[in-house]
């Protein structure tokens, strides 16, 4: 019979762990340059100029249409062709970045498209300055209303960190990798690495759920009663 | 009405829109006083929203000339109009915000953040101060109560009541009015009146569109028939729906009378 490794913790875990840091590490600096990038290729693709919208459009159309693992080998293996020689690590994170941003600028567009244009002129005609309509009135509601879809993505990045281990950064699969070229003990070494992509990533989906709640007021809360006048009927 | 000529708060010349080859404005001339309550009618199609978006800059002119507050905010010389830069027109919206048909609150922040944003942001009110005076003007609206509501938990009439807080925050020299009580059911028309009534008797000058002749005639002190993008006629309210001058005003006058 296999002995699992619960009777002991092997000597190895700690190993795994280090591993799954750098994951961590490696999706959080990917999540934050996407979501700046991705915000930043939104707007741009709203802009009135088609010089500006045309070629945002060609790199989201690239950047979605290539399997994310050719991006990354792309980067890091034919990049320095180019003169552009990355770290594994900032590597996996451009590749990471720029195909979460070109899925990221979809959504954050389609939020924005969504918000009562009327909302806008009224903020225009109170004086407000188009810098100051994006803060205050038209971001803030992107955001609340694209969060579980962005921590959506986060927990899907989380997972697609595994793929830098092909371009040798040291996260949690390559660490595996390295244990079971050590151990032989495969079933073991992939069990544990599921359960710690499970914890981080049933963490995560807790955190975002979280800041959700936070974000929406009581009233709007998921299980919240019906508001009694939905319609604004009533005097 | 009133003895000396008050100064003009709002005036435009010739103003013409075009959406493509569509004329909506074809030269609108219309001045609106200091302190006077001028309600735009006619039918619908005739441009009169158009007209409110063009005075404010929602909507670029395609000609003619508008000015505010004194400030040419914009020239025509025959080969194209001039608008002033976007800073100052910023500025002249700022002393003439707009209440909507569809009260277009901000959806994201309760009735009183509604009502401070302007003050806050474009007015650099600090927040108490802005506090203080949205509360104030809250009251006078009967919104009180509500002020921590959001705009999804309050009626059609209560959202217009807020719009219109919002709009006096500003301490605007104008307010216009795009059709304020059209998107509201029977019964809460008359509150949202009231409300506009109680601003004309502070003296607040007001421009406004709308389809209610029965307040046209009791609170405007001009009234203004817009037809086929022009003022077709303007008046007191009693020449305008006693004694209209226009066959298009006179078939108007009946047809909202039967």
């Amino acid at each position: 019979m296999y002995r699992f490794f619960f009777r002991e913790v092997p000597e190895y875990f700690p190993f795994l762990l280090q591993g799954a840091w750098i994951t961590l590490l490696l999706s959080l600096v990917s999540m934050a340059c996407g979501l700046a990038v991705g915000l930043a290729v939104a707007l741009g693709r709203l802009s009135p100029y088609r010089a500006v919208r045309w070629p945002l459009d060609a790199y989201v159309e690239l950047w979605r249409d290539t399997p994310l693992i050719v991006q990354l080998l792309f980067i890091y293996f034919t990049l320095p062709e180019f003169g552009l020689t990355l770290p594994a690590f900032w590597a996996g994170v451009m590749g990471l970045s720029l195909n979460l941003a070109a899925y990221l600028s979809e959504v954050f567009r389609a939020a924005i498209a969504a918000i009562d244009p009327g909302q806008r002129q009224a903020a225009l005609s109170l004086g407000m300055s188009r810098a100051s309509i994006y803060r205050r009135v038209v971001l803030p509601q992107m955001f609340r209303a694209t969060l579980p879809t962005v921590g959506g993505y986060f927990i899907s990045l989380l997972k697609d960190c595994s793929l830098v281990s092909f371009i040798s950064v040291n996260e949690l699969l390559r660490h595996a990798n390295i244990v079971i070229a050590d151990t032989f003990d495969s079933m073991n070494t992939y069990i544990m690495v599921g359960f710690i992509y499970f914890v981080m990533s049933f963490g995560s989906a807790r955190l975002i759920g979280l800041l959700e709640r936070r974000l929406t007021p009581r009233h709007q809360r998921r299980g919240a009663m019906i508001p009694s006048d939905p319609k604004g009927i009533a005097a | 009405m009133t003895g000396a000529a008050p100064e003009p708060v709002l005036v435009a010349r010739g103003l013409r829109k075009n959406y493509g080859a569509v004329q909506v404005l074809a030269g609108v001339d219309l001045t609106v006083a200091r302190g006077e309550v001028a309600c735009l009618i006619g039918p619908s199609g005739g441009g009169k929203s158009t007209l409110l978006r063009c005075l404010n800059f929602l909507e670029r002119p395609s000609g003619g000339t508008i000015s505010i507050f004194g400030e040419m905010l914009c020239q025509d010389d025959g080969a194209g109009v001039h608008i002033a830069p976007e800073r100052i027109l910023r500025r002249a919206r700022s002393r003439m915000p707009m209440v909507f048909q569809h009260f277009n609150l901000f959806s994201h922040r309760t009735v009183l953040q509604n009502v401070m944003e302007g003050p806050v942001t474009v007015l650099g009110l600090d927040r108490d101060a802005a506090i203080e005076r949205a509360r104030s003007l809250l009251r006078d609206v009967g919104m009180a109560d509500r002020e921590d509501h959001y705009p999804d938990q309050i009626s059609g009439g209560q959202k217009q009541r807020v719009a219109i807080a919002r709009a006096l925050a500003m301490a605007p020299s104008v307010i216009l009015f795009d059709e304020p009580t059209s998107a509201l059911d029977p019964q809460l028309v008359k509150g949202i009146l009231g409300v506009i009534n109680d601003l004309a008797q502070q003296g607040i000058t007001m421009l406004i569109v709308t389809h209610e002749m029965k307040f046209a005639r009791d609170v405007a002190d001009r009234v203004h028939f817009c037809d086929g993008g022009r003022i077709v006629e303007s008046g007191c309210p009693d020449d305008i729906f006693q004694r209209p001058r226009s066959a298009r005003l006179a078939d108007f006058v009946r047809s909202i009378h039967e």
